[in-house]
């Protein structure tokens, strides 16, 4: 009976495979590989290429991992190393809250809190440090490419906090102990011993954190606008991959429209599983099963 | 040794300790400056954390009252509209993907803890990256299995999805639970004369039951939150519907159908639903805390 | 015990201080003392785990800390670099001079005292993401030492004296790990050594490591007194016989805390001591 069961699970998973990429299979089909490379998505005119939306996807995954890594880190080696031991848990615990509040309410924070300050205070700023040229050009509306990179730094630095935070406390102490013994300061001690020996299970974090950025649709959707073209600027609309499968597809009735999302979410489906994969990989070869837990 | 070789020794010495001493001042700022960037970073985290419960909390409550509990949607520009509809529809959902995925997700785990092979790693392998899928894309699924093949939309196609997104959770913390009870406790079972059935129903089930209760708590404020996989299958409705093979409401979607609304009353019943939504959520979450430290420890 | 005379730090003056009268085992009095401990207590929590300790630390020579276990021997020993500042709980009293200079009075800050008195640990603890060069090098980069001429002289001066100069030489960029259990441990003792401590405090270096790796240390430790004062946590008498040559003999009384109840040269340590748990002991007679 409980082979049974994993049986079920595995032909669940085919299944899950299998289904997508036949919904996509037309789609494919019809524009091989220029589906990847075409720039142009016009469901009047039957042209379909998902590049704006990879590179949207990129694109507010890296702004969110420049946000998310060096504050994660740092707060991971607070919690880990630094403060005392009820502080470490009241603040862990908080941290771990963060990760359980569903995205659809970070989403709708976004839209219509966050939304209005960035385009009152944060892209202003924004538009100083870049002269009001290249990323800090264009009209500040609030919601866009800059907006969704905010709100994914907000939702992956649970995960990039807590992995950090027990791979950095698996350190072993005579390490720390060690360091100290030859005359380090702390700082010398976290820097140039800690992370380091931590950097396999770091890189596991920060990959596993970037896996659920580029995965994140409901968040993301509500706040970049939508719009199916390159994003010329941080503050321009675009679209992500997943975002734009959530907007449109229940409007698309004309069949390409429809394999072509599909087809985008097979692209979105490939690229997380290898990532995951390779996060989980990390992880693991730091042998601590606590992290392992929970990446779950 | 004589005292001749010892004199580069002593003359290294004087050297390490004259810039050790003459660096310290730079080397204690330095130090003191990085201490406080990580202190910074945990506050940093922690901002949005509390913008958005407060916010959440203050402009939810807003909308908060028995009317909004137990009443129905209005359309848009008509005050005195509820979200019964979204709590029945939102238990419904759940509550069907949380009876295929808890039984499903327990016998999988109880697999894996007993199992120990390739086979056994690859499910666990594969139950890793079904974690870490996108939930939309398990709405694209629930979308081709359930919906084109219906030929509507309805809320078991929800379910479906949600189940899915509940399946490893359960499966995880199932092979946890189950593996983390003694050995000894088995064994000593076995000495007894016990078959293995018994063991597993006798002694192993009950050792591991706040690890599965946990998990399960866990699974469901998981599921519970999404609102990606019911876009396309459960869709929403604007009326109670109870039968699953119907378009129903959500919470969830609730609160992103009404929440990207222009209108500033549709907004409102988002807040409402988003705060009820992370009260429900946040409960579980620290329901399943409790369980694992007090029903874990007197087990003990 | 004897009078000592307090010398002058060697590290804070230019000129090198030499021991005058003879060092040997035989005489427990007349050398210098390095390092002076006064009444040092240590407590966890209000619980004491070691009190009232008073003894000196001859320059130039090994001192054994010995007793059965739980009598405090590790923990007095971390009180000599201040490694107890680490541990939220822990509070010592008492005096620590070295050189003259209480370690515990604010005039040496802890970084600076522990570059002045360094430590090997029980188990090697090579940092494992560093090749064997920038491991015996890291405490004097620590301590803001950039100069590379001066790290590779210090590098090598401490690689030969832990004997591993010959067999690293040419793999100086591999890795720490890559070395054996007892050869690591070398690197370790390198590693402290190179940042020229005035008092080396090993704690039961040899006890994680095979009866050879065992000798070869021992033998090391002979030849390092010269260079630096040792002060040996060891739970093997025969070792303490073998390498040290003064001996405190620590043991927990009733209330769980340590203290000490003799101490003196080695040999009269062994042969005739004063008090009767002491001869109890090193007759093996409890562990």
């Amino acid at each position: 009976m409980l082979a049974g069961a994993g049986l079920v699970f595995v032909a669940l998973l085919v299944g899950f495979v299998v289904d997508l990429v036949v919904q996509a299979r037309p789609a494919f089909a019809h524009f091989g590989v220029g589906f990847i490379t075409g720039t142009q998505w016009n469901p009047v005119t039957g042209h379909y290429g998902a590049l704006p939306f990879i590179v949207g996807t990129l694109e507010t995954t890296l702004i969110a991992m420049v946000l998310a890594i060096p504050i994660g880190l740092g707060a991971a080696l607070a919690l880990s190393h630094l403060l005392p031991p009820r502080t470490r848990v009241v603040l862990g615990g908080a941290v771990e809250l963060l990760a359980a509040i569903p995205s659809v309410v970070y989403g709708l924070w976004g839209l219509l809190v966050l939304a209005p300050f960035t385009r009152s205070v944060i892209e202003p700023a924004v538009a100083f440090v870049f002269g009001h040229a290249g990323p800090g050009s264009g009209a500040e509306i609030g919601i866009g490419l800059l907006l969704a990179g905010l709100i994914l730094a907000i939702m992956v630095l649970p995960t990039m906090v807590a992995i950090s935070r027990d791979v950095l406390a698996a350190v072993p102490a005579d390490q720390v102990e060690g360091a100290l013994a030859l005359g380090a300061t702390r700082g010398q001690v976290l820097w140039r011993v800690v992370v380091p020996h931590a950097r396999a299970g770091l890189l596991g974090a920060v990959t596993l954190a970037t896996g659920r950025a580029l995965g994140e649709t409901i968040a993301v959707t509500m706040v970049i606008g939508n719009t199916p073209a390159f994003a010329h600027s941080l503050f321009d609309t675009g679209a992500t991959m997943s975002s734009i499968i959530a907007n449109q597809f229940t409007e698309a009735t004309e069949p390409f429209h429809l394999a072509s999302l599909i087809a985008i979410a097979v692209l979105l489906l490939v690229v997380t599983a290898l990532v995951n994969v390779a996060a989980r990989l990390l992880v693991r070869s730091v042998g601590r099963s606590r992290a392992a837990i929970a990446l779950a | 040794m004589s005292v001749l070789s010892l004199d580069p020794i002593l003359s290294r010495r004087a050297e390490v300790q004259r810039i050790a001493e003459g660096s310290l001042r730079r080397r204690q700022r330095r130090s003191r400056i990085a201490l406080a960037l990580c202190v910074a970073c945990i506050l940093v985290a922690l901002v949005p954390l509390v913008a958005v419960v407060a916010y959440t909390v203050e402009r939810g409550a807003q909308s908060w009252s028995v009317d909004f509990f137990a009443h129905l949607p209005t359309p848009a520009g008509i005050s005195g509209g509820g979200i019964w509809n979204s709590i029945v529809g939102s238990l419904i959902i759940d509550a069907i993907a949380a009876a295929a995925a808890v039984p499903l997700g327990f016998l999988i785990g109880l697999f894996l803890a007993q199992a120990d092979g390739r086979i056994a790693g690859g499910i666990r392998f594969a139950a890793d990256v079904l974690s870490g899928v996108p939930s939309i894309t398990v709405g694209i699924f629930a979308y081709g299995v359930l919906v084109t093949t219906l030929h509507h939309f309805s809320a078991i196609a929800g379910s479906f999805g949600i189940g899915l997104i509940m399946l490893p959770v359960i499966i995880r913390s199932s092979e946890t639970a189950i593996r983390t009870v003694p050995v000894d406790l088995s064994e000593a079972a076995l000495s007894l004369g016990a078959k293995n059935a018994t063991i597993a129903r006798r002694v192993v089930l009950p050792a591991a039951l706040p690890g599965l209760v946990t998990g399960m708590l866990l699974a469901v404020a998981r599921g519970a939150g999404e609102s990606a996989p019911l876009l396309f299958t459960a869709i929403g409705s604007q009326y109670l519907t109870l039968s699953p093979f119907q378009p129903m409401a959500a919470m969830p979607l609730t609160i992103y159908l009404d929440g990207i609304q222009a209108f500033s009353d549709l907004q409102r019943v988002a807040w409402g639903t988003g705060l009820l939504l992370v009260v429900i959520v946040l409960l579980l979450s620290i329901t399943s805390r409790l369980v694992t430290s007090r029903l874990g420890r007197t087990r003990r | 015990m004897t009078d000592e005379e307090i010398p002058v730090s060697p590290a804070t003056t230019a000129e090198p201080s030499v021991p005058s009268g003879p060092s040997g085992p035989s005489r427990g009095g007349g050398e210098m003392a390095i390092m002076q401990l006064r009444d040092v207590s240590v407590s966890f929590g209000g619980r004491p785990a070691v009190r009232n300790v008073t003894f000196n630390v001859s320059i130039e020579q090994v001192t054994a800390l010995i007793g059965p276990s739980g009598s405090g021997k590790t923990t007095l020993l971390r009180a000599l670099n201040r490694m107890h500042d680490a541990v939220r709980t822990a509070q010592v009293t008492g005096s620590v001079l070295l050189g003259g200079i209480d370690i515990y009075g604010g005039a040496l800050h802890p970084t600076l005292v522990r570059s002045r008195v360094g430590m090997v640990f029980q188990r090697p603890n090579p940092f494992p993401t560093m090749s064997i060069y920038n491991n015996v090098v890291s405490g004097l980069r620590f301590n803001g030492i950039r100069k590379k001429s001066l790290l590779d002289e210090a590098a090598e001066s401490a690689l030969i004296a832990a004997a591993l100069w010959d067999s690293v030489r040419d793999r100086l960029n591999d890795h720490a790990i890559s070395l054996s259990g007892g050869e690591q441990q070398r690197l370790c003792i390198a590693r402290a050594l190179a940042v020229e401590p005035e008092v080396l405090l090993m704690d039961e270096p040899t006890s994680a490591l095979d009866p050879y790796a065992t000798r070869r240390i021992e033998d090391l430790i002979g030849e390092l007194k010269d260079r630096v004062s040792i002060v040996i946590v060891t739970h093997n008498m025969q070792q303490a016989a073998r390498v040290s040559d003064a001996c405190a003999f620590l043991l927990m009384a009733e209330d769980r805390a340590g203290e000490l109840v003799e101490f003196g040269p080695t040999a009269q340590i062994f042969s005739s001591p004063t008090d009767h748990r002491t001869e109890d002991y090193v007759n093996g007679r409890f562990g």
